[in-house]
């Protein structure tokens, strides 16, 4: 492609200048897809070159630390002691202590057990003094692989800190050769609110987020790997097992034979599903995003009385609950419902039209209802968001346009739209996002219905409305459990969105500097 | 002369258009407060039908009216009857703990987040957007297990609830931080070189100025739990005394009992409506706030 100058470029005719401006974004995709390329491997680089460091530093301490610090590195917290800091020297070795017992009475156990999940499952063993066969239960893998994990956490835990312990050696003995003091226990204490505030504050979120948010997800990782589902519980039935990349394949072949019964194969019904699910993304985001904005801008307009009631009312909206407003409007929207009741009466319609169980065109009417009702979910906190955004533009450039004579839409095409995009960008990024996974709504108004009858074999019976997100929640409260699919179907959404998100970030032309207003 | 007469001309054609304009937007606003309010009325007109069919039920479901012929208390009075009020109070109670410990956890995070400038920092933000592209509904089926071993499910569902609720809250701290992130830094620097510890700096300083983004995040952490359906149905599933609002009316609406429930259902809804209705209403100010902020600062 060839590049202009600017001067040739300004010299251009309008349509050429549009489509020059395209074609360089397109032309400057690999680039920045290189880039970003770069940008990964540099992060492994980073990674790797950062534990080689630790390697040499901890190699390097022990060998020129004294005899406190080489005794540190078996005996935690032994140096602190040694030096004064009693306090830190008795956390450091209560915690090793700790970490011994734990990892000899229970840890080992779950560890040794991890690469097989358990070995006995539960059996019938008769009872010779009630003589009746009793069911005997044994070995637990849902148990192994939680605490196999959490184990695999504590161990992790512990390297981190004996890490800290040999530093916190380093840094003493370097305090000590240039004639300093050592912090006493009360300076500890008060420097967790003064110049260690920051971990104090973050502890108890990071370990909420720790316990409950990435041991669960490297626990559901797993489950990806195995057949955990409703006849393999692990524990009252069957144990299960790992089966390494097998539900990986199942999902994304095209054979329909490990298809459970449906006349399409897996991958069939996961791309219909992914298919639908970015179309309805897309659609939910930007619909919202300009009628929305058009609203904002009605209301905002000068001369528009009772400003306050529009937006009390449409706020109204946001503060009912959805699970009222949605379940009330999908029955209204029911075949025998109301709305269905209404047009009859007036005579437009004869027959109920069927919103929810229309299956022609893959559910198309479904699919246009549940959009146009999440407009009526939507619209309010664009509305608000657009509000709060449209009053920031200066005023004078509006008031310069109209001097030059630029009609309403002009102004909108060059300043409002350009200026909401540039502020918005990220919010529109998540607001897609958000969206993929915008599990009430569609769960409320349609459960998924109708169902796709040619994938009403799969695992959760997939409807036509069923985002990636309804349909894993449907799979896991399922009769058959396959927790294992809803496992994959996770980390693809996973994969789905971080790949939308990098391409979209490494695209965007500059993200904001969070210290522009500090 | 002349120029003067097209001038006015102009400007009088401006007005009439500008007339038109308004008066075209203030009906199409008419009609959507209309299409906005249309359900909720619907809602409270239907929660007052009592009249009864040929043998003696009462008629809830498909009708092609809203306008009540008969006009009762009778569903508020079932609604008394049956568990609807125990759901009540276990939402109620649900929502209040989560909104107090989750302001405090999100505070802390966000705070802590925008003042303070350590080495893992950045990478702890990045940690935390990634984890949030993990879809949470995944992490629920080891959750209900873990709970359920612990005895936090079914019936004694609260504190479960309260606990993951208020666990991972942590991860939602855009919106505060971009708050914090517009006082100036030169307060804290002040204050510190007069020899305020960072402690006394949150509490002190920052604290007083942040009354806004504390209500907003208050707010929104009430409403979540008082609205929420997955993660109650999931944790109290299979025992109503453990369920909340949400789940309890869910099932008024399915197939099987919504001949009976459908008008009960409206009435429990005006019911759960109208507390967060009022208080959106009076907080409304702050709630703004906290929405475009948070989407402008991203």
């Amino acid at each position: 492609m060839k590049k202009y100058s600017d001067l040739e470029y300004l010299k251009l005719p309008k349509w050429k200048r549009f489509f020059y401006k395209i074609a360089s974004f397109f032309a400057s995709i690999p680039t920045k897809l290189k880039n970003l390329i770069f940008k990964i491997g540099r992060f492994f680089k980073a990674v790797f070159l950062g534990i080689a460091g630790e390697f040499k530093d901890v190699f390097t301490t022990f060998v020129k630390g004294d005899w406190k610090t080489k005794i540190s590195y078996f005996v935690m917290g032994f140096g602190c002691i040694a030096r004064g800091q009693i306090m830190r020297g008795l956390l450091f070795l209560l915690f090793e202590c700790v970490f011994i017992v734990y990892m000899i009475f229970w840890g080992g156990y779950w560890l040794s057990m991890l690469p097989s999940l358990g070995k006995v499952g539960p059996k019938e063993v008769y009872d010779p003094i009630y003589d009746t066969y009793i069911t005997e239960y044994n070995d637990n893998s849902f148990k192994i692989l939680l605490y196999g994990v959490l184990t695999l956490f504590f161990i992790i835990a512990f390297i981190y800190t004996w890490r800290v312990n040999v530093r916190q050696n380093k840094v003493a003995e370097e305090i000590i050769r240039s004639g300093k003091k050592l912090k006493s226990a009360k300076q500890d204490l008060r420097s967790m609110v003064d110049d260690q505030f920051h971990k104090t504050l973050l502890a108890l979120p990071m370990l909420g987020i720790i316990v409950f948010t990435v041991m669960p997800i490297v626990f559901m990782i797993l489950v990806a790997f195995t057949n955990y589902d409703g006849s393999h519980d692990g524990f009252n039935n069957n144990l299960f097992t790992w089966v390494g990349l097998d539900n990986f394949n199942t999902m994304l072949s095209w054979s329909t034979s490990g298809s459970g019964g449906s006349t399409q194969s897996y991958a069939a019904t996961f791309g219909e599903v992914l298919a639908w699910t970015l179309i309805w993304a897309f659609f939910a985001t930007f619909t919202n995003y300009f009628l929305g904005m058009f609203v904002a801008m009605m209301i905002n307009k000068k001369g528009i009385r009772l400003k306050k009631v529009w937006r009390t009312i449409l706020v109204l909206t946001i503060a009912i609950p959805q699970f009222i407003s949605l379940l009330y409007v999908s029955k209204m929207f029911a075949k025998n419902g109301i709305v269905n009741g209404f047009l009859k009466d007036l005579g437009w319609i004869k027959e109920s039209i069927d919103f929810w169980g229309s299956t022609k065109l893959n559910g198309l009417l479904p699919r246009i209802t549940v959009i146009i009702i999440n407009i009526w979910i939507g619209i309010p906190y664009l509305m608000l968001i657009a509000t709060g955004i449209l009053m920031n533009i200066p005023a004078d450039l509006y008031e310069s346009a109209k001097i030059d004579g630029a009609s309403p839409w002009k102004q909108y095409t060059k300043i409002t739209l350009p200026y909401m995009l540039f502020i918005t960008g990220p919010y529109l990024l998540t607001s897609f996002i958000g969206n993929m996974n915008n599990f009430n709504v569609i769960y409320l108004l349609t459960g998924g219905a109708p169902t796709n009858p040619a994938a009403s074999g799969a695992a959760g019976s997939v409807g036509y409305t069923d985002l990636l997100i309804t349909w894993l929640f449907k799979i896991t409260t399922g009769a058959e459990s396959q927790y294992y699919f809803a496992s994959v179907i996770g980390i693809l959404v996973f994969a789905v969105v971080a790949v939308i998100s990098l391409i979209v970030y490494s695209l965007m032309p500059s993200t904001r500097n969070e210290e522009d207003f500090q | 002369m002349k120029k003067e007469n097209s001038i006015q001309k102009q400007h009088m054609g401006m007005k009439a258009s500008q007339l038109i304009s308004n008066t075209v937007i203030h009906v199409l606003l008419v009609i959507m407060s209309v299409i906005w309010l249309v359900p909720f009325v619907f809602i409270l007109l239907q929660s007052f039908r009592t009249e009864t069919n040929e043998t003696g039920t009462m008629v809830t479901w498909m009708v092609d009216y809203v306008i009540p012929k008969k006009w009762g208390f009778d569903n508020y009075i079932n609604l008394w009857n049956s568990g609807f009020f125990r759901w009540y109070f276990n939402t109620f109670i649900v929502a209040l703990i989560t909104a107090a410990l989750q302001t405090i956890i999100v505070l802390c995070m966000s705070y802590t987040l925008s003042r303070f400038r350590f080495k893992m920092r950045k990478p702890l933000m990045k940690f935390m957007l990634i984890l949030g592209m993990f879809p949470g509904m995944l992490t629920m089926i080891i959750l209900y297990r873990v709970l359920k071993d612990l005895g936090m499910t079914q019936a004694n569902a609260l504190p479960g609830l309260v606990l993951v609720y208020v666990a991972s809250s942590g991860m939602g701290y855009y919106v505060s931080k971009g708050f914090f992130d517009t006082i100036p830094k030169s307060l804290d620097e002040a204050a510190r070189v007069d020899g305020a510890s960072r402690f006394k700096v949150l509490t002190k300083i920052i604290l007083p100025m942040s009354k806004p983004i504390v209500i907003y995040t208050i707010l929104t952490a009430f409403m979540g739990p008082w609205g929420d359906f997955v993660l109650a149905r999931y944790i109290a599933f299979g025992d109503t005394a453990g369920y909340n609002v949400a789940v309890g009316m869910y099932q008024w609406l399915t197939l099987d009992q919504i001949n009976k429930c459908y008008t009960m259902f409206c009435a429990g809804g005006v019911v759960v409506a109208i507390p967060v209705a009022l208080l959106f209403i009076f907080l409304q100010k702050y709630y703004v706030e906290g929405v475009t902020g948070g989407a402008v600062k991203g």
